[in-house]
């Protein structure tokens, strides 16, 4: 499927920081993990999920360090920081009122009827912080 | 593995090519070209165990890795520290560089052309630069800033929200550069011209970073393009002295006297055309010369932080008292300004991600040994400050010095906590750039203001 260039750089900072939060982890094996949770849904172009990784490097968000895989090449190995993790709960926090507000319109659009009920618990639009 | 040996050397040379052809791109810097390789290979891997043949795999995994301008154009907005040497961000739709080169010299050109030309036009409406030199070095700064401001105007094609603005920055400085009267010798006179280009340097800076004004990476590009640019400047003025000395001499020999030409035509015009000439030069030649600044400041930070710390020393070992002069406070503004242009100087040539080394804590000893030697002198100074009275000098100065004291005491702070692995080296260079308004915000105080404040004198 082709997801929008923004939807991508906006989703890739809370993705990478999650899978992290799992375990450390290299490029290739978070790609592999994006493909899997995604069900192959979304499709990163491989190379640019480095910049990015070099982005949360730089902000303080994850810490890299060159290891030896098992493979006898050198790796470089990503892991997240305290930062990182209070910026994953930030971004979760976003994410989930987004989610909630798509959840809801869908919701009253594909039932006419009931769309005034829900509607006005859903945080449609948050204030701005 | 399947493959057999001559495969498998076939794949290794492939690699090698993809490899020797990523390394080219100078944004992306050889750690980051073996990061991608080990993503290639694994990918490879990956494939020719799900049952392709390794030049498949191989194609595959290239294809997957993407496209390899729009990579190395990602590489460079993230590492933007890295392209600066040569040209920030290529635009993607570069139509034809070659022209486009060929065009931007005749345009730097000809606005420097434009530049030296402005200088003598006050002339044509009776305005003698001899004769009416105050009026001439109050606005010394409109002859060449608004120039080079359009030049980047048009480089970074800026849009027309963004220039109304800028024109109305130069207006307002403008009005406030010629409303006050006040006499030569005056010392408010004195600050509004030393403060009034720095005030004007933000609105460069404005327009030079463009879009990106709003971002570190974007101011601290018009970092390094100052320091740059300053030192392109003085070298091209030392070519122009040789030069001028030259002239003298041969036409010297010739029975005639060249000193009036070298003084009313190509010093004036020289200096202001010259401006526009080093800016296009640090803007085109970024990629053949090791950015200099830098460089300085490497060799510098050790020898100013040993001259502090030995003067600390002194001062504690003798127990000498701090001779109190008037001029004094001036002199440690300068000395600060020092300080904070050799950090800024190593913050814009630090590799973000790069752990703390040695230089770092060098850094560190030069800020806080800076704001020790201060700190004594303000103690000094303090006791005898209202004895000297509120002249607009002084409280320049002391707004200077709070400025500077501010800045570097934070800075310390941060580099410090970095230094401990607290936190990234990022937060030192956010703070260096968010602060570069308050300069210009001072600057435009002390010429707006200070006068009617201070009545003028």
């Amino acid at each position: 499927m082709e997801i929008n260039k923004d939807l991508i750089a906006a989703s890739s900072t809370p993705i990478v920081l999650a899978i992290l939060s799992e375990a450390d982890s290299y490029g290739y094996a978070i790609l592999s993990r994006v493909r899997e949770l995604s069900a192959g849904g979304i499709e990163w172009t491989d190379g640019m999920l480095y910049p990015v990784l070099h982005r949360l490097e730089r902000l303080g968000y994850v810490e890299a360090r060159w290891e030896l895989a098992e493979s006898g090449r050198r790796r470089k190995y990503y892991a997240i920081t305290a930062q990182g993790r209070a910026q994953l709960a930030e971004e979760r926090r976003q994410w989930q009122a987004v989610d909630a507000a798509l959840r809801g319109i869908w919701q009253a659009l594909s039932q006419p009827g009931a769309a005034l009920g829900p509607m006005s618990a859903v945080p449609l639009i948050q204030p701005a912080r | 593995m399947m493959s057999t040996p001559s495969r498998a050397i076939s794949l290794e040379d492939q690699i090698n090519k993809w490899r020797t052809y990523l390394r080219r791109r100078q944004a992306i810097h050889t750690v980051d070209v073996a990061e991608l390789e080990d993503h290639l290979r694994e990918q490879v891997a990956g494939l020719t165990g799900a049952g392709l043949a390794t030049d498949e795999a191989f194609l595959v995994a290239v294809k997957r890795m993407g496209d390899l301008d729009t990579l190395s154009r990602e590489f460079a907005l993230e590492h933007a520290e890295r392209l600066w040497k040569q040209l920030v961000v290529v635009p993607s739709d570069a139509a034809g560089p070659e022209s486009r080169t060929q065009t931007e010299a005749l345009v730097a050109f000809g606005l420097a052309a434009v530049a030296a030309v402005a200088v003598k036009v006050p002339e044509l409406f009776g305005l003698q630069i001899d004769r009416n030199a105050d009026i001439w070095v109050r606005n010394a700064m409109f002859f060449v800033l608004p120039l080079l401001t359009g030049y980047f105007v048009w480089k970074r094609r800026l849009h027309a929200g963004v220039v109304r603005w800028l024109v109305a920055a130069f207006v307002v400085a403008a009005v406030f550069a010629n409303l006050y009267t006040f006499s030569e010798e005056s010392s408010n006179f004195v600050l509004t011209v030393l403060h009034l280009p720095i005030a004007l340097w933000l609105v460069v800076g404005v327009a030079y970073a463009g879009d990106r004004w709003r971002q570190v990476a974007g101011r601290m590009d018009f970092i390094r393009f100052s320091g740059e640019l300053f030192i392109y400047y003085v070298l091209i003025a030392l070519g122009g002295g040789v030069f001028t000395a030259f002239l003298l001499l041969m036409f010297e020999m010739i029975g005639i006297k060249a000193e009036l030409f070298v003084q009313q035509w190509l010093i004036p015009c020289g200096a202001a055309g010259a401006v526009l000439v080093a800016s296009w030069l640090v803007e085109a030649k970024q990629s053949v010369i090791e950015n200099m600044a830098p460089v300085l400041t490497r060799l510098f930070t050790p020898l100013f932080a040993i001259l502090l710390v030995t003067f600390l020393v002194t001062l504690l070992v003798t127990g000498r008292g701090v001779q109190i002069e008037r001029d004094m406070l001036i002199a440690f503004d300068g000395l600060l300004v020092m300080v904070l242009a050799l950090l800024l100087y190593s913050i814009s040539a630090r590799d973000p991600q790069a752990p703390s080394g040695i230089f770092d804590v060098m850094s560190v000893v030069l800020v806080v040994s800076a704001l020790l030697a201060d700190a004594v002198a303000l103690w000094a100074i303090s006791a005898r400050i209202s004895e000297f009275g509120a002249s607009p000098n002084r409280v320049a100065a002391l707004g200077v010095n709070a400025i500077l004291l501010v800045n570097l005491g934070w800075s310390a702070i941060l580099y410090t906590s970095f230094l401990r692995g607290r936190s990234g080296f990022a937060a030192v260079e956010r703070w260096q750039t968010q602060y570069l308004p308050v300069y210009a915000v001072w600057a435009a105080i002390v010429v707006a203001v200070f006068p009617p404040l201070f009545g003028y004198v």
